[in-house]
């Protein structure tokens, strides 16, 4: 059975389209991911499967229940673990985590168990009875996950889980979610725009872009088909010249262009990289640094969408600046 | 439908909050105490036409302040879902697997009785300054005033928290509906006084019958029998929590 099954979803804001179509199925069990920029649609996908938001057309079931129609049912089913904080910082830890208890219905003997299991779990047994607004951002991300926790949901939907978290903290909440997921059971459907994240720990990814998706495969498979390793070139000079002498080149898979360094994916690059220098300076140009790696997603983001995930936030963020400032005026 | 525990933990951490802080309640009492003050000796000397010569001015001022702190504290209690918005407490609570209607019932309890405490505050200070009841015996039907009138309130609070995205149209709130319906009321001032259309005015307006009926209960001087204020409130909170539970239930939470 799939825990989610999404078919034409699709939200519009006064005519902007924030998610437009999206057609998916999540398998019980499964890791799922949906990587993509700030500002793609995630959040209101997860905000439309738990309930927040009233899609403007299409259809969802989580757990076997539509979204719109079984709201209650779907609610006891989910977690979730919002992306910016939803707690409240004038409670202390533990009365947060009581108040999520008591709200699911949780009786008073198992809410003690499982708080405690929880905050033990996310390490912050001894700063239960401090009051949040004393928490760092790494606690509080630490608290909700947590929280999200308490009612043993079936499908927990994690947005953007360690967005500001240094590296190790990180790392331990990779692994509780994997952890989570690999012996708990638990369905996972998280949200996030780290690259290395989506890789560590999905089983599929989707790639989303401007409320479509672009792609939804497992990492491997997505890198895939790029098709061996990634030669990037920073070269001096007219590339677009360049480019259409490398087009002849039959084992060039793909070529993409960016801020003027060139990627090409081919198989064996280390044995292409002479032939590929030579070919430049034929064409009268130096290249001034070569690297070779294996493709990673951040790669595949780029294959679909020409862009990098970095550059696509910049553009956005300029223009949601640019709306900000038209809505100001008004 | 109605979920206990979510009204009971709703209200919990209403109390949590209002307890621990207390800088809040003070700033909340100030303006009530400073009008109840200030007013009251600058105008008790004055013969006001409306009230009768056997009333002091701030007797008849008493249980306006007290209509006036439950109406500021309940309508900002029903605007503070903005605060759960913007802090993103909401979604916490509207993901929550209970009925809507809990939530807003669990918002209610807890607003009327902050609301409640301060009336009753408001109340004691005043007795220390001199203030007296006319029937103590009437005390208790003097909170079940006070409730329908933190219940009308809160339920017009949030329904202005439901239409309105974020905080900025607070004093729009504030200064096009919380101060007419303060000053339509008849907290202050006799409504005899007003011309014959103000009136009709402050016929529609809840604070009008909650203020009479607290006047009528404390110091025995009203300007409608006791028993129809009594009704109009509970048609008004009745109203209020359906109306604010409905627009409520509409508005989306992200």
């Amino acid at each position: 059975m799939d825990a989610i099954r999404v078919e034409n979803l699709t939200k519009q804001f006064n005519g902007f389209v924030a998610v437009d179509h999206i057609s998916f199925a999540v398998r019980t069990g499964e890791l799922f991911g949906l990587l993509g920029p700030n500002g793609a649609g995630k959040t209101t996908t997860i905000n439309m499967l738990s309930t927040l938001l009233n899609p403007t057309s299409g259809q969802g079931e989580v757990a076997g229940f539509d979204i719109t129609k079984d709201k209650d049912e779907v609610r006891r089913a989910i977690g979730v673990v919002f992306q910016e904080p939803a707690l409240d910082n004038k409670l202390t830890g533990k009365e947060n985590l009581e108040f999520h208890a008591m709200m699911y219905g949780i009786d008073r003997e198992e809410r003690r168990k499982r708080i405690k299991e929880v905050l033990e779990l996310v390490e912050l047994t001894d700063k239960g009875s401090l009051l949040v607004e004393k928490y760092s951002g790494g606690m509080k991300r630490r608290l909700e996950i947590a929280r999200g926790l308490i009612q043993k949901p079936k499908v927990l939907f994690l947005d953007e889980p360690t967005l500001g978290l240094d590296a190790q903290t990180r790392r331990h909440i990779w692994d509780y979610i994997k952890k989570l997921n690999r012996e708990g059971g638990v369905t996972i459907i998280l949200t996030t725009h780290y690259m290395e994240e989506a890789d560590y720990l999905c089983d599929r990814v989707a790639i989303i872009d401007y409320g479509k998706f672009v792609a939804l495969d497992t990492p491997e498979k997505l890198k895939d088909i790029l098709g061996g390793d990634v030669v990037s070139l920073e070269i001096n000079g007219d590339i677009d010249w360049l480019i259409s002498e490398l087009r002849s080149f039959q084992w060039i898979k793909t070529i993409t262009k960016h801020n003027g360094i060139l990627s090409l994916t081919m198989e064996k690059g280390e044995r292409r990289i002479p032939e590929l220098i030579n070919t430049a300076q034929k064409n009268g140009l130096t290249v001034n640094c070569v690297h070779l790696r294996k493709p990673s997603l951040e790669d595949v983001f780029i294959h679909f969408t020409g862009r990098t995930i970095r550059e696509q936030e910049a553009g956005q963020n300029e223009s949601h600046r640019e709306m900000a400032r038209r809505r100001m005026r008004r | 439908m109605i979920y206990r525990t979510a009204i009971y933990v709703l209200w919990l951490r209403e109390m949590k909050r209002f307890y621990r802080a207390k800088s809040r309640i003070i700033g909340a009492l100030a303006m009530p105490l400073f009008f109840l003050a200030f007013l009251g000796l600058g105008f008790n000397r004055m013969a006001i036409p409306g009230i009768s010569r056997d009333v002091s001015y701030i007797r008849f001022l008493v249980p306006g302040i007290i209509g006036m702190s439950l109406l500021f504290s309940s309508t900002f209690g029903g605007l503070s879902v903005l605060w759960d918005r913007e802090f993103g407490f909401l979604k916490e609570i509207m993901v929550a697997p209970v009925s809507r209607i809990s939530i807003v019932l669990g918002r209610i309890a807890g607003g009327t009785t902050t609301a409640l405490i301060q009336g009753v505050l408001i109340l004691g200070i005043s007795f220390l300054m001199g203030f007296r009841m006319a029937n103590p015996a009437s005390l208790f039907l003097s909170f079940v005033f006070m409730i329908l009138i933190a219940v009308t309130f809160l339920g017009l609070g949030l329904i202005f928290a439901s239409k309105m995205k974020d905080m900025q149209g607070f004093s729009i709130v504030m200064n096009f509906v919380i101060f007419p319906l303060f000053f339509f009321s008849g907290a202050l001032y006799p409504l005899d006084n007003f011309p014959l259309w103000l009136r009709y005015i402050t016929y529609i307006d809840p604070l009008t019958y909650g203020v009479d009926g607290l006047r009528s209960l404390m110091i025995g001087v009203s300007s409608f029998p006791l028993f129809s204020s009594f009704i109009i409130m509970i048609f008004f909170s009745l109203l209020m929590i359906f109306l604010g539970a409905y627009f409520f239930e509409k508005s989306e939470s992200v």
